[in-house]
């Protein structure tokens, strides 16, 4: 009877793992930014095929350079709040503090440079202070920063009575040839807005501040256990967040030497968009930089190249949302959630 | 017994009126395995929760190697050498496995960039010797993609990682398969032979009395019972004893309603 116990087939060897190719991991861990990149090229295909010549020359490229620098400042520190699990909607209002600041600085005869220094202070400080509101007053982040948003902006609309300020004693400084020339025939800001995107890539995918907000995002109870300081951590994407914006807002003041008490109102909806057109998903704990640099990439072209295509710009938000709802049908039959 | 390892004094944790652990006084020493058991409800979790930092005692004292701790949250005791295996493994499922072993405790380089390559060598090594994944996996692959008993190896391997004094398990056992169960034995004997201890929590009796070699029950926030494993002699009295805390009066058997006289309506 007792032999009936033995098992009858060798016992089973441990199934080896294929051996990975370098190509094949590379697409597993980029799966989203890859597949932003297909919607991006179908869309410039398509746009090339309805319009080709304004889309086989160099112009409509150049506008877009124009704007970018812009949106990959928002675009990207969004990604790190959309992936700790929150959301900001107060960007907007802080982009347009910061440069205000600056305008500010440069107006009373300051060095742009100490004015850029002050900017992106006041970005992170206000930063911190949306930060608090959601993760030590426990507010959502959906509410809390909307209010901010129409509470900064409001101020800034009290205190200048709607008036901009116009710096053009920057054009031929120092300042001006670093932040708003050209090199090899594109505008500067492009290159630091790369170098930003880098540098937050590296932030988010090889530090241990990047780490601890995909598992904050993940899982903030295991987190905690794990002895992460879950708050902090919070605090501290707010707080990049509100540096991006102030950097946003440098730029968009220095492109035309003129700040407006308006800056930053028009990039709400279309930053937020960028990021879940880039890839990243809503729930938390994954994200990807650059996808939400291509992202940006997508819907910065999307209204220039539609008016640019002969379709009226009564077209552009049918289109923009078109293109918004599709590339998110296609992230969401590409990535897998695991609980 | 060897040195005392943590010391719990007159520990106590209230949420508003309700007492969930009161007065506690709970220790652990050096080399030791001990079972801590006890009801849904009898502060065992809250108990470890304690002891993990992960809350805050109301009252009472906390004592490492005899030194009383005052700053006491998740990280100090991890520093301390506790480590925590939760019952719900504590772990991020949307990460890979080398980012769950070093969550919290990451391995950098200058300027708190991650040794991406030094976590990766660690984790395939700690893997390896828990013996808990087939070799399908990769520290690279996703927790979310592994077994029940697997993730549970992933929570094991993080809590043998820094030589901790102390491994902490609570329930680690529950919704594992025969196999698997028997590797979580296998784990905590060659965590004792290694000299160090571990606190075993579970509700399956007799695994915590094949395991442990002393005993603290508690009930309704109190320890009830510390005993050696000579002084309960076998499972079945240790059974016989938590019955009976449980139901002081004896459990009464209603009747089945078949039997019942009919009702007058």
């Amino acid at each position: 009877m007792s032999a009936s116990l033995e098992t009858t087939q060798a016992r089973a060897e441990p199934v080896e793992r294929p051996p990975e190719s370098a190509v094949r991991r590379f697409f597993d861990v980029n799966r989203a930014a890859v597949g932003s990149l297909v919607v991006f090229g179908v869309m410039i295909a398509i746009f090339m095929t309805a319009s080709p010549t304004v889309f086989l020359h160099w112009p409509i490229y150049d506008s877009v350079l124009v704007t970018l620098p812009v949106a990959l400042c928002l675009v990207v520190p969004l990604v790190f709040v959309v992936t700790v699990g929150e959301i900001d909607l107060s960007f907007p209002a802080t982009m347009g503090f910061s440069a205000w600041i600056f305008a500010l600085f440069v107006q009373f005869g300051l060095s742009p440079f100490l004015g850029i220094v002050a900017a992106l202070a006041t970005g992170m400080a206000l930063g911190a202070g949306v930060g608090a509101l959601v993760v030590t007053a426990g507010l959502s982040s959906l509410v809390a920063t909307l209010g901010m948003n129409f509470m900064l902006r409001g101020f800034i609309m009290i205190v200048t009575q709607g008036k901009s300020i116009a710096l053009l004693e920057l054009q031929d400084t120092t300042a001006g040839a670093l932040f708003s020339g050209q090199v090899f025939n594109l505008p500067v800001q492009i290159f630091w807005a790369l170098g930003f995107v880098v540098f937050a890539s590296l932030l988010f995918n090889r530090h241990k501040f990047g780490a601890r907000v995909r598992a904050v995002g993940d899982n903030p109870d295991s987190a905690g256990q794990m002895g992460v300081n879950v708050a902090r951590v919070r605090i501290l994407t707010f707080v990049f967040m509100g540096l991006g914006a102030a950097l946003a807002g440098v730029f968009s003041t220095m492109v035309n030497y003129t700040w407006w008490p308006t800056t930053g109102d028009g990039y709400l909806l279309p930053a937020i968009a960028s990021v879940f057109v880039g890839g990243t998903p809503t729930w938390g704990g994954v994200g990807t930089i650059a996808g939400g640099a291509i992202g940006a990439l997508t819907v910065s072209f999307i209204q220039s190249g539609i008016v640019a295509a002969g379709l009226s710009g009564f077209y552009v938000q049918f289109f923009n949302g078109l293109i918004i709802i599709l590339s998110l049908l296609g992230h969401r039959w590409n990535q897998k959630r695991y609980r | 017994m060897g040195e005392r390892l943590i010391e719990l004094k007159n520990i106590a944790k209230t949420y508003g009126r309700v007492f969930a652990v009161g007065g506690v006084n709970f220790h652990v020493d050096r080399g030791e395995v001990v079972g801590l058991l006890g009801d849904n409800g009898a502060g065992k979790s809250t108990l470890i929760k304690m002891l993990a930092g992960a809350i805050h005692p109301t009252s009472g004292e906390i004592l490492v190697r005899g030194k009383r701790e005052t700053h006491w949250n998740a990280e100090r005791s991890r520093s301390a050498g506790i480590e925590t295996v939760f019952q719900d493994r504590a772990l991020c499922v949307q990460q890979t496995i080398t980012r769950n072993i070093f969550l919290g405790r990451e391995l950098t380089r200058t300027l708190g960039f991650l040794d991406r390559n030094r976590e990766r060598a660690e984790a395939e090594r700690l893997m390896r010797d828990i013996g808990f994944t087939s070799k399908v996996f990769t520290p690279d692959s996703i927790v979310g993609q592994l077994s029940g008993g697997e993730r549970q190896g992933v929570a094991l391997a993080r809590a043998i990682y820094n030589n901790a004094d102390l491994i902490v398990m609570d329930e680690p056992t529950t919704a594992l398969s025969l196999t698997e169960t028997e590797k979580v034995f296998r784990f905590v004997r060659a965590v004792r032979a290694g000299g160090r201890s571990v606190l075993f929590i579970g509700h399956n009796i007799h695994h915590v009395f094949d395991i442990a070699e002393r005993f603290v029950v508690m009930d309704r926030g109190r320890v009830a019972l510390q005993a050696t494993k000579e002084e309960v002699g076998s499972a079945e009295r240790l059974i016989a004893y938590m019955e009976r805390l449980a139901h002081p009066q004896g459990i009464e058997i209603p009747p089945s309603p078949g039997h019942q006289p009919e009702a007058a309506a």
